[in-house]
């Protein structure tokens, strides 16, 4: 039997509560009658019953016009494997991870064909630097002790100017600046986890490996004001300068061979299986978890809350592996992911609503700040659509989360004062780019980017990007139980209650309006008629 | 007539210290050496003294940290007992006008006990120089001891209906135009001048100034006023000292855990320890802590420097990045003549032009009667986090009857 696909509820008045994520925490919500739609995401796919034979299968069978892997290794050459890096996937899986995987295949197949030059590489772009447990967990400790203890476990520092080199600029002017090992190597190997359509393709090496001077090409309010959406390619201007990078890339010289995985969205394991259950199919197992695990949450501590959420490892397995050249690789691995998240929706309504989790790609073992709470809302679940937003334009989008003014200092820096600087001036993304080279120039942010575990010093800018579209085709967005102050200078509209934030958006979307509820996560993709 | 008198009286500031520990700073008021009391008009020293009536007079940092026992034992010898606290005061003096009839008179009191007061002839050198607030004559002369009006057992001070002596040249004209509420900032206003005044500054330098309180509030805008301060970043602790202090002339006024990522931001340093290798020139503490001196001192640039503003007293701090960076600390008490412009000034005129004009009586928050000093203190004591700032006493029950306009 195979898996139920995704599913759109209409609420009548017997439908039971919905759930709401909230953070570090969950609960249910009743949703108008009559009017109020659920989209549930499809059941997890089943996973390929020998991962290890298909990632041989995917090596030896590559896609596009590139040659078999084991053709492509020999003894005296340079070999770099790059990785994706902790942003993914979310929530982190259990071990083994899908990098893990695919790497020890891909170091079997070069130490038979006698590579010594071996380099393992995470693609970080402009995000933190990875900690040792998280690299461990992604590699898996004998690929970790083989390779860190000799210096051949690096982490791309987009910042070092002797570790990248310019490889030239675009017709559209851009330019192409990545890391040097990864483009002097004879061959580069990226391997992917592709949990949302805009993951892998050209961006891998594009972004994965740029620094910067390069980055900031597409990186910016412009582009991601025309990217509707960013995760559907043939709409995301992100995409086309990322395709025009990589083909330059490609063209001068640099060999990628790339490998694409897709997992299913098991996302939680046994405990929490209510939170992959539609509602009304809930046993009472579910329904016991469920109020138990909400009590015992709301004893605890934000510090053991936190570090409770982030220690879950969801089961997720692999759903397939594909491998070769990258644009054939990356058209087989969309069509996967949208097998596991395509729901066809009709129409668009007034009002979307999101319960917003403890997790995203920025956050990983972190704190969710009030920027990373507008990211997720607005830049990826509102960008999580094909055809046009599930939310009509100059409609309302009602997301929960507690939204604490709280930072992580290690890992956020640059996020604190752009929060207390840049929104406490302007939260419109293309006024507040006056002050983005200030904060990708600044030393002291560079310096705990490259030694520390932050975040580069722009990489806010980039979260309020993300929200570009959002901003513009909303009419407003309010949160539901966040703290006040730090909702407010977000730019949005604070609310206690759901009941509250409906009437609130009455204001801009008139009575009785219609809502789209997401059930998010697992994640899921809208195909919106 | 009725005033606040403090007497020595060591069990009492022991005891006072004790319970300031066990509550907060205010507390202690209650069973200190201040009580209410019958108190008759001071004496007039000499000819040239005119007798003042005070009409407010405000409470100061200093006077609160005499009254809970935890000042510097440094300033036992320059204060003599017992005496009535207040050197925040407008008051009036009695003229004989043209018609031969007695006016009242608005002024405010310069408090500080120079040579020329004491009767010292020939005056020390700072007297001599017009630095007066540097006087080495405050315990000799024909006056008892006291740095001040308001610490000195022969002039009475301005918590007192009788009134206090001050010599001619202590008193300074209020204008018609001036409000009692802005005449009785002058004198923390002449400070604050005095502290800006003290280093040089630049349209490049990037000043911070610790403490939003009357002292930190006064120092921002005398900064904007009177020098060419390019940035100025006020750490202010409440939401009213914010808004006053980006009012007076701060370009910044973050909390205080923002203050140092503020500076750094600014100028781009990077970190090295606590310290910023490319942070403020100058730093006001206008709080006087340990912990924001150091502050202070991790904020700095190499050969930057620090004021302290606020009043002197006993601590430890970490002296190696005072050492290693090169780093001045410096202090700064009262007034006297200051050089603006090429021309020198006396310290107070400008503080009478300074308040009128920015209407600094926006700061004081709240005026009692003597008889609720108990309560004015404690207020005082816990101004900031009661959204206040300058709190006196209203002597003469003028703020009450909306009076307070002189014509
Ligand atoms: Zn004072
Ligand atoms: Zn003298």
């Amino acid at each position: 039997m195979s898996p139920r696909p995704g599913y759109v509820l209409e609420v009548d008045r017997s439908t039971p509560p919905v759930l709401f994520w909230n953070g570090e925490g969950y609960l249910l919500e009743k949703l108008p009658p009559e009017r109020s739609r659920v989209i549930y995401p499809p059941d997890p796919l089943h996973p390929l019953e020998d991962p290890i034979a298909k990632i041989r299968h995917a090596l030896d069978h590559p896609m596009g016009d590139s040659q078999p892997l084991e053709t492509l290794l020999h003894p005296d050459m340079r070999l770099t494997i790059a990785f994706d890096d902790v942003s993914l996937p979310l929530p982190a899986m259990q071990a083994p991870d899908a990098r893990q995987l695919v790497i020890e295949q891909v170091l079997e197949m070069a130490a038979e064909a006698g590579v010594e030059d071996v380099v393992l590489l995470a693609a970080l772009s402009l995000h933190r630097r990875m900690t040792e447990a998280e690299l461990r967990h992604a590699l898996g400790n004998r690929v970790y002790n083989a390779f860190e203890p000799h210096g051949l476990l690096l982490q791309h520092d987009a910042e070092d100017p002797d570790g990248l080199i310019l490889l030239g600029t675009t017709d559209h002017g851009e330019e192409v600046e990545i890391n040097r090992r990864a483009a002097t190597s004879d061959l580069l190997v990226y391997v992917n986890i592709n949990l949302v359509p805009m993951d892998g393709g050209h961006k891998s090496v594009a972004t994965g490996l740029a620094s910067y001077r390069s980055v900031r090409h597409h990186h910016n309010a412009h582009t991601m004001t025309h990217s509707r959406s960013f995760m559907d390619m043939d709409h995301s201007e992100l995409h086309s300068a990322n395709w025009r990078m990589g083909r330059f890339i490609r063209e001068s010289g640099v060999k990628v061979f790339q490998i694409e995985t897709t997992l299913n969205t098991n996302a939680f394991p046994s405990q929490f299986s209510f939170l992959q259950r539609r509602e009304w199919e809930w046993t009472p197992r579910d329904r016991a978890g469920f109020f138990a695990s909400s009590k015992a949450l709301a004893l605890m501590g934000d510090r053991t809350r936190r570090t409770l959420f982030h220690s879950i490892k969801a089961p997720m397995q692999l759903t397939s592996v594909q491998a070769g050249e990258v644009e054939a690789v990356h058209q087989s691995t969309l069509t996967n992911v949208f097998d596991q998240q395509l729901v066809h929706v009709d129409g668009q309504t007034d009002i979307l609503t999101m319960g917003l989790p403890y997790i995203s790609p920025y956050n990983v073992n972190s704190i969710m700040n009030p920027i990373l709470v507008a990211c997720l809302g607005l830049g990826y679940l509102f960008n999580m659509y094909r055809g046009k937003p599930l939310v009509r334009e100059g409609g309302v989008v009602i997301m929960r989360h507690p939204t604490p003014w709280a930072f992580n200092t290690t890992h956020h820096p640059s996020y604190i004062d752009f929060f207390e600087e840049v929104l406490a001036d302007t939260t419109d993304p293309v006024q507040i780019s006056k002050y983005e080279e200030a904060y990708a120039t600044d030393p002291w942010y560079i310096q705990l980017y490259r030694t520390g575990h932050a975040y580069h010093g722009v990489h806010p800018f980039y979260m309020w990007y993300w929200c570009a579209h959002a901003l513009e085709h909303l009419s407003s967005v309010i949160v539901i139980g966040g703290d006040r102050r730090a909702v407010k200078r977000l730019g949005f509209r604070p609310a206690s209650t759901l009941d509250d934030a409906l009437e609130m958006a009455e204001d801009s979307v008139g009575s009785q309006p219609t809502i789209t509820h997401i059930r998010v996560p697992p994640l899921m993709m809208a195909e919106v008629s | 007539m009725k005033g606040l008198l403090f007497e020595r009286n060591i069990p009492r500031i022991a005891a006072s210290r004790v319970m300031s520990k066990l509550t907060h700073s205010g507390k202690g008021v209650a069973i200190g050496p201040l009580r209410l009391t019958d108190i008759d008009e001071p004496v007039l020293p000499g000819p040239h003294w005119v007798r003042v009536k005070p009409i407010l007079a405000g409470i100061c940092g200093s006077d609160l940290s005499l009254l809970d026992g935890k000042g510097s034992r440094y300033y036992e010898s320059m204060v003599s007992f017992p005496f009535v606290p207040g050197h925040e005061v407008v008051g009036t003096v009695e003229e004989r006008g043209t018609d031969g009839n007695v006016v009242q008179k608005r002024v405010v009191v310069e408090p500080v006990l120079t040579c020329v007061t004491r009767g010292i002839d020939p005056p020390c050198p700072a007297c001599a120089a017009g630095d007066t607030g540097q006087c080495s004559g405050i315990t000799t002369g024909h006056l008892h001891p006291g740095l001040m009006t308001g610490y000195c057992a022969d002039t009475g001070g301005g918590w007192s209906t009788a009134g206090l002596v001050a010599h001619e040249t202590q008193i300074h004209t209020v204008p018609n135009t001036m409000d009692d509420t802005d005449a009785v900032m002058v004198e923390p206003v002449a400070c604050a001048i005095h502290a800006a005044l003290s280093v040089p500054t630049e349209p490049e330098t990037l000043v911070g100034v610790i403490g939003s309180g009357t002292l930190g509030l006064t120092v921002v805008a005398a900064l904007r006023e009177f020098t060419a301060t390019g940035r100025i970043v006020a750490a202010a602790k409440y939401p009213h000292q914010r808004q006053l202090a980006m009012q007076l002339g701060a370009d910044a006024a973050p909390g205080p855990d923002g203050f140092a990522r503020e500076i750094r931001r600014t100028r781009h340093s990077t970190v090295v320890g606590k310290s910023l290798p490319a942070g403020a020139d100058v730093i006001f503490d206008c709080v006087g802590s340990q912990a924001t001196l150091e502050q202070a001192l991790s904020v700095l640039r190499p050969g930057g420097r620090a004021v302290l503003v606020g009043m002197g007293y006993r601590t430890a701090v970490d002296l190696a990045p005072l050492w290693h960076r090169e780093l001045a600390i410096q202090g700064s008490y009262t007034y006297g003549t200051e050089t603006l412009h090429g021309k020198r000034v006396r310290t107070f005129d400008l503080a009478i032009d300074l308040a009128s004009r920015l209407e600094l009586g926006r700061l004081v928050s709240a005026a009692y009667p003597l008889e609720r000093y108990e309560d004015a203190v404690e207020h005082a004591a816990g101004a900031g986090s009661r959204g206040a700032v300058k709190i006196v006493f209203d002597l003469q029950r003028k703020i009450g009857h909306g009076s307070s306009q002189h014509a």
